[in-house]
């Protein structure tokens, strides 16, 4: 009966990371439904990117306030992680505090010591960004997408940060020998007493919370999938893949220069029959009418996104009132995503037509036709998410596939197309300028 | 402008076996628009200024394209693109300059990949350049002491990373350069980009051009300046909405720059 608390930990490990890796296979699959996408240039410079950007924090600093708070959190989230090998070691083999074996008492109780001052900074941390989203009522956290779910998404990862830290002072503040060892209990040695002095009492809350602590994080691991709080992983392949080309570089179609070559040729047939032996699919769709048209990486940056709203706030139509938000259209690729994926596993791995698409289900023609293609949502992400690209390939698909762009836009594309201007000038009297006074 | 501007095209540059330095891409804008126009003869009087052998490619120039393909017309971009490549490629340029950074910018990055490799260059950066080899020189009167404001071009700035050019050049007329909050990378579109230049905008509560203005307007300019025409009629506009246009005048820095000449 001595192995029964390691063979629990044992089970709630597996069950814990098991159910994780189980989630993370589908997110992996509901990715691959994307298109493939060629990401395999500059090595160099994408790990870079990564460095600089995810692991380096480089953007986020651009809000200095929001920034070096979130640095704290996210500091104290990786070095704090440490602590959780030990407790792996400890629960596994039935040992307690194996760094203390491991390690002499000065450097344990460093290691423990920067622990729990990070502890308290990330709890500060935190109440402030509770307050800002909940009291001081920042604009970006009001948007209506921001309403029900992703309101509470966002406050249940602060409340589990709160319960997390809590817990693990209160483990040292209530580990007899570690607190008599007095040393690394820079913030738990503080409240110690709080939890008096008889031990029985004490091991008890000792225990709970080193438990709690364990299958806290355990949970909060698999939350993370159904939640926002999946940048944390997400962040680091996201700013590999992001984009390295200038920000106004928007991609030719390839399906279109076969077309358009095949019709500029003046050897081509114009009658041609398909060729018979021709069997491959049906001909590609131009642009994007729901996830499954756009590209791995598009798909890989709505699962990244985590709804902080700097795109929104610095997009040129929202700050004018128009209904595009870019946070938008990242929630909304990201929960037809979902959805696609539950209704496969609903059918046994094959997707069955649910009668909806991202567009007009989730992203209405009146936010694509708001923006101004300015970039500036691409450069405001934290996280090198690119929600333009999404937006072009959906006008693409409906000025290409629907004929539906706004009526102004069609007599400019059909003036370029008669006299080589957007307006209803003669080409001939394009050099006119000059002899002009 | 009175003088006549010398204007050569292309075909004539061709007739008489020559190559130009450079050519000069007009745009549709710099064609046809009224006010763009204005800035095309600017730039135009600098290049003779500078003694610079450019040409015109005149009614052989057709639309980028650009504008279609950001409307998501890529069909008419890539028949625009592919078009202007041949004949681009027919007179072998190496070198283009434009005035609009949205021509700079699609031929400089979206034409390489149909077969049209150039060196293309913003108009604010060939200013820079000839005032550094010193073909170009400015009095530095004209607008000594005032106060410009230079909006940056979505399509110059964020899209392509060139925000000091036009800075550097404006530095020459010794006015005092006032930032906007929202500079450089963090800019404001001017509500043109991606097409809106050419329909009615969505519902909202302003207009985007009203917005940049007013965040102009807290520098308290003298003139603002711009790098691309489609700004240029944005700020305009929005000066005009605001009433300020008798105190305040909206100019691309190659004006700015030709009416600072000795």
């Amino acid at each position: 009966m001595d192995y029964l608390p390691n063979i629990i930990f044992a089970v709630i490990l597996i069950a814990g990371i098991g159910y994780f890796a189980r989630n993370i296979k589908k997110l992996i699959r509901n990715i691959k439904l994307g298109h493939d996408v060629d990401a395999s240039d500059n090595k160099g410079q994408r790990w870079k990117n990564m460095a600089r950007i995810a692991l380096g924090q480089s953007k986020m600093v651009v809000r200095p306030i929001a920034g070096v708070l979130h640095i704290i959190v996210y500091v104290g989230f990786i070095i704090i992680n440490i602590e959780v090998l030990e407790i792996i070691i400890d629960g596994l083999f039935g040992t307690h505090r194996i760094g203390l074996k491991v390690l002499s008492e000065p450097v344990y109780g460093f290691l423990i010591g920067s622990f729990e001052i990070l502890a308290l900074l990330v709890l500060v941390a935190v109440i402030v960004f509770w307050l800002r989203r909940n009291v001081i009522n920042l604009k970006r956290f009001l948007s209506s997408e921001m309403k029900g779910w992703p309101k509470n998404d966002g406050n249940i990862i602060l409340y589990f940060e709160v319960v997390l830290m809590c817990l693990f002072l209160v483990m040292n503040a209530t580990d007899t020998t570690f607190q008599q060892m007095n040393t690394g209990n820079v913030i738990s040695g503080f409240i110690a007493p709080w939890f008096g002095d008889n031990p029985d009492t004490l091991h008890l809350i000792e225990r709970s919370a080193w438990w709690l602590h364990i299958i806290g994080i355990l949970i909060f691991l698999n939350y993370l999938y159904f939640s926002k709080h999946l940048h944390i992983l997400l962040a680091f392949p996201n700013t590999y893949y992001g984009k390295l080309t200038p920000k106004g570089q928007f991609n030719n179609l390839d399906a279109v220069t076969n077309e358009v070559k095949f019709m500029m040729d003046p050897n081509a047939d114009p009658f041609a029959a398909p060729d018979e032996d021709d069997t491959t699919e049906e001909p590609p769709k131009f642009g994007a009418s729901d996830v499954m048209d756009l590209n791995k990486i598009q798909l890989l940056n709505a699962y990244t996104c985590t709804e902080c709203g700097r795109c929104t706030s610095e997009c040129p139509a929202n700050q004018t009132g128009k209904k595009l938000s870019p946070r938008k259209i990242m929630m909304d690729t990201r929960d037809r995503l979902a959805e696609v994926g539950k209704n496969i596993d609903a059918n046994k791995g094959e997707f069955k037509a649910d009668g909806k698409q991202l567009l007009g289900d989730y992203i209405t023609k009146e936010e694509l036709w708001a923006c101004t293609t300015c970039n500036a949502c691409v450069e405001a992400c934290p996280v090198s998410i690119d929600p333009l690209s999404i937006i072009m390939e959906m006008r693409r698909y409906l000025v290409m596939e629907e004929s539906s762009a706004p009526m102004e836009l069609n007599n400019m594309m059909t003036n370029i197309e008669n006299n080589g201007a957007p307006w209803p000038y003669n080409q001939q009297d394009r050099l006119n300028w000059a002899n002009e006074n | 402008m009175s003088e006549q501007l010398k204007v050569p095209t292309m075909a004539e540059y061709m007739a008489e076996g020559k190559q130009p330095e450079i050519l000069f891409w007009v745009g549709s804008a710099g064609s046809y628009d009224d006010r763009a126009k204005k800035i095309t003869k600017a730039f135009v009087k600098l290049l003779n200024n500078a003694n610079v052998d450019f040409a015109v490619l005149g009614a052989e120039e057709s639309n980028t394209g650009d504008v279609a393909k950001r409307a998501g017309n890529e069909f008419l971009f890539q028949m625009q693109a592919m078009m202007n490549i041949e004949v681009l490629n027919a007179y072998e340029v190496k070198r283009i300059v434009t005035c609009d950074p949205h021509s700079f910018n699609c031929i400089k990055n979206e034409y390489p990949g149909l077969g049209g490799v150039y060196d293309v260059i913003h108009h604010t950066q060939y200013i820079k350049e000839l005032i550094d080899l010193g073909r170009l020189s400015v009095k530095g009167d004209t607008y000594k002491g005032k106060r410009i404001t230079f909006h940056d071009p979505c399509y110059l700035g964020r899209a392509n990373n060139e925000f000091d050019a036009p800075r550097n050049v404006l530095q020459n007329t010794n006015a005092t350069l006032v930032e906007m909050k929202k500079h450089k990378r963090t800019a404001l579109c001017c509500g043109a980009g991606g097409a809106q230049m050419f329909k009615e905008p969505e519902k909202g509560d302003k207009d985007v051009n009203v917005l940049r203005t007013e965040q102009a307007l807290e520098t308290t300019p003298d003139i603002i300046a711009t790098g691309c025409p489609y700004c240029n009629t944005m700020m305009t506009d929005g000066i005009k909405a605001k009433e300020k246009e008798d105190s305040i005048t909206v100019l691309d820095v190659a004006e700015l720059i030709a009416n600072d000449q000795g």
